[in-house]
């Protein structure tokens, strides 16, 4: 009995494997329609959902069968992700040092080119129901930040530096999206997100801008990534970004030049 | 691996069309947490989980997890009585109702949680006003997200408990005069108990291992409400290693619970 199991279990693991392989293979031609289409994948910073939406569109218009999927999370999960091997053509990230990681890993195709910038604002709810305005007065109050380990969060420590702030958020998130929808809630008097951010979110929040002399300027990167299933798509991505139209839809959005 | 060796000479061998999707099942189950065995940052293991934040991170796991199962006892058990034990209209509802929080995804159990008793929360705008009670980014929270996600196991294990005990010892303990109060307490609990514990560990188990809910109900900061699960995931976002090492604590945690538990109750209860 023992011998024929161990002699066996192999051989069927080996056949589920490959029938799970065999209907992923279907599933993926399936999702991006006709037989003919091919499929662009974007990590792209959770602070370009908006923007590269928009591009999104202007893309898949531009190249007909082309379906662009873009896949948004912080920065730094996206490039962790990548030198993990999962399958993206294009990396875009809300800072250098994230960006910094795939190319430690060797897994960028080109240098990385910076394609906008962002600063930081501090948002609270609508009515600012702690009579927030400067960033002197978060102190006391519930408010929450990105955690260090993210970009939005180690910016947001920088200009607590910058600004000589030192009282403490209720609450370090996983990403910039999660401090805009505790502030979006009611949950939390403020927030420091990107400028960006803050105007995606419009009247669902106030936004209080933060000083040009102790906010700091984010560079945002992007790569092609190296073995990538679709490189001339890839490319093509990238022009389109910073192409005019591109760098209009972010300036648009509130990003500043690079 | 003693796979022949629990059918007796009636009953026959263990068919192969049985063992072997079992045998599938356990490798694809065990297969993964062996990759972290094997990935895990050995030489460095000491240096990795040295940061207090690890030893933070997971006392308070323990801390709420702990009260997060009580919790669920405390008023699971009541619950799943209610299901298995009354008839009432809308039962099939109610049941629904009950396993609905494991089809959410744990994130938007916490969004809801939000709405439901958050600052400005259906509720939870009340609580506020009235009580001055503020449910978001405190270790509370944590212990509310986790018994929202932990207590459909405890009810559906323990009311399957309560229904696979023979009733007829409820009728003859209510025979004997003893009130529907003192039968529960003295027949269908300790009938049901390797139910009611092997509930209580599964709970507890998906309460250590929540996340979702978590960050989004009760946020993240270290000590107030940064458990284990949200210390590997933000390990994740820049040191895999850092990530593995705090896994496999939590893994090791947990089997050791588990261990425990399985000897010293399991064991005894059903013996």
């Amino acid at each position: 009995m023992m011998a024929r199991l161990r002699r066996t279990a192999p051989c069927v693991l080996v056949a589920t494997t490959l029938l799970a392989a065999a209907g992923c293979g279907g599933g993926s031609n399936e999702s991006s329609g006709a037989g003919s289409s091919t499929t662009l994948t974007v990590f792209a910073a959770s602070s370009l959902t908006g923007t590269f939406g928009e591009l999104e569109k202007t893309f898949e218009a531009d190249h007909p069968g082309v379906n662009v999927q873009v896949s948004l999370d912080s920065s730094t999960a996206l490039a962790t992700q990548i030198t993990q091997g999962a399958p993206a053509d294009v990396l875009a990230t809300a800072d250098q040092s994230s960006m910094q990681i795939i190319v430690d890993d060797g897994d960028n195709a080109a240098k990385p080119v910076s394609f906008a910038s962002n600063t930081m604002a501090i948002v609270t709810p609508p009515d600012n129901p702690a009579g927030i305005k400067t960033l002197d007065d978060l102190d006391g109050t519930d408010f929450v930040l990105c955690d260090p380990s993210v970009p939005c969060g180690s910016v947001a420590a920088e200009i607590f530096k910058n600004a000589g702030v030192t009282a403490k958020p209720v609450s370090l998130e996983d990403k910039v999206t999660a401090v805009l929808s505790k502030v979006t809630l009611g949950e939390a008097d403020a927030g420091l997100v990107y400028v960006s951010d803050a105007q995606a979110a419009g009247d669902q929040v106030m936004t209080i801008d933060i000083p040009t002399d102790v906010n700091v300027v984010t560079p945002y990167y992007i790569a092609a990534v190296k073995d990538a299933p679709g490189p001339a798509l890839a490319g093509d991505w990238i022009d389109l970004v910073n192409s005019q139209a591109g760098q209009q839809v972010l300036n648009q959005a509130g990003f500043g030049p690079p | 691996m003693t796979v022949g060796q629990t059918s007796g000479p009636t009953r026959g061998r263990a068919p192969l069309g049985l063992t072997l999707p079992a045998g599938v099942a356990l490798t694809f189950l065990v297969l993964p947490v062996i990759a972290v065995v094997v990935r895990a940052p050995w030489a460095s293991l000491v240096d990795e989980l040295s940061s207090g934040e690890a030893r933070v991170a997971l006392r308070l796991s323990l801390v709420t997890t702990s009260i997060s199962t009580l919790a669920c006892l405390t008023f699971g058990v009541p619950l799943a009585w209610l299901l298995a034990r009354t008839a009432f209209r809308g039962r099939s509802l109610v049941r629904a109702l009950v396993t609905l929080p494991l089809v959410l995804p744990p994130v938007v159990g916490g969004v809801a949680l939000l709405l439901a008793l958050g600052r400005r929360g259906i509720v939870g705008q009340y609580l506020l006003a009235w009580f001055g009670l503020s449910f978001p980014f405190t270790t509370t929270a944590v212990v509310l997200a986790q018994t929202f996600v932990a207590l459909p196991f405890l009810v559906i294990s323990v009311e399957g408990a309560f229904r696979a005990s023979d009733e007829r010892y409820d009728d003859a303990a209510a025979t004997l005069g003893a009130s529907r109060w003192l039968t529960f307490s003295r027949v269908t609990v300790p009938l049901a108990l390797p139910g009611i514990v092997s509930g209580a560990v599964l709970s507890w188990a998906r309460a250590l291992g929540e996340f979702g809910a978590t960050i989004t109900f009760a946020g993240n900061f270290p000590g107030t409400t940064r458990t284990m699960p949200t210390e590997v995931y933000l390990a994740l976002q820049s040191n895999i290693d850092a990530a593995i090492a705090l896994s496999l604590v939590l893994i090791v945690v947990s089997l050791v619970v588990l261990a425990l538990l399985r000897e010293r109750w399991l064991s005894g209860v059903s013996a």
